[in-house]
């Protein structure tokens, strides 16, 4: 019954990256859209999880307007000496998601932390430790946001 | 920002529980009600703190291996103009104006894009040069290779 990758996790895949109701029995309501029920909906969910093809679920916050604050850096690390400062990089709770990518700038990560002094003194720590200058690119405007893909 | 709506935020953080009333979780966790709650999180909904709520895929698992942040140099004073709109092609996820590093980082201009392949990735980097025109002075497309934090280590 639960096969993988049919059309129902499609569905649910393509329909539930936003707009889960708040109301006392969201799956159930949830479920009626997708032509399911509440607990297949809710297996369903658990499995997509479990095996990966997604990384959260639940709301989606807003740092910034939360009164957080968050950047993006970028640093220029040594092939040889990757591993280890992704591992230092990776150690702070401020660090939310890292990217190896392509390029001379071969580390990106993004610090989110309550003050944008927090965000600054991670920075700072991140630089002492690794010996490697931090490029700091913090968000000036925001023209678009919407990562949706479909399945 | 109150007291109850940043307990509300951590209780929430690492997920909604997988269970009939999650929101009855969250209270429960709490020690409150369910419907102050539920009006707390339609408040943030309402205010953006919240962006949405629903689920998050891993892009590598939906088969969108390619993933490209493409970053280009603007003319400031076009910038007001192209950043919107480049902001607002079907399929770019993420776009935002953040500072030059000169002369280590001469962008200005972000711009997400993710694909099946690297062809289908340069196609749409391809409309982008084309929007911005004569206003580009230079480019380039970083791919991400690995996600070191976030989901665990997955290798593209």
């Amino acid at each position: 019954m639960d096969k993988r990758g049919d059309d129902l996790d499609r569905a649910i895949l393509n329909r539930l990256q936003g707009g889960f109701p708040v109301c006392d029995r969201p799956f159930a309501r949830a479920a009626r859209e997708l032509g399911t029920d509440e607990a297949t909906l809710i297996r369903r969910i658990g499995r997509l999880l479990a095996e990966g093809t997604l990384t959260r679920f639940g709301p989606m916050y807003d740092v910034e307007k939360m009164g957080g604050a968050f950047t993006l850096c970028a640093m220029r690390v040594p092939c040889r000496d990757f591993e280890r400062v992704a591992a230092l990089v990776n150690a702070h709770p401020e660090v939310a998601h890292n990217y190896e990518r392509e390029h001379a700038y071969n580390m990106w990560f993004v610090i989110a932390a309550a003050s944008p002094q927090a965000v600054a003194g991670t920075i700072r720590a991140i630089e002492e430790e690794t010996g490697l200058p931090v490029l700091e690119l913090p968000r000036f405007e925001e023209y678009f946001i919407d990562l949706r893909l479909s399945a | 920002m109150n007291d109850l709506d940043e307990r509300i935020v951590r209780a929430t953080q690492a997920g909604l529980a997988l269970v009939p009333e999650p929101y009855r979780e969250v209270a429960r966790a709490l020690g409150v009600g369910p419907v102050l709650v539920m009006e707390r999180i339609r408040g943030m909904l309402a205010d953006g703190r919240i962006r949405r709520i629903g689920l998050v895929p891993n892009h590598y698992r939906l088969g969108y291996t390619a993933n490209g942040m493409s970053v280009w140099d603007v003319d400031d004073d076009a910038l007001a103009r192209l950043g919107p709109a480049v902001g607002a092609l079907p399929f770019v996820s993420h776009c935002y104006r953040r500072p030059r590093r000169l002369p280590e980082w001469p962008y200005n201009l972000f711009a997400m894009v993710h694909g099946r392949s690297r062809p289908e990735v340069e196609e749409k980097l391809a409309k982008i040069r084309e929007l911005l025109g004569g206003a580009c002075r230079g480019r380039d497309v970083l791919y991400s290779r690995r996600i070191l934090k976030k989901t665990g280590l997955r290798l593209a």
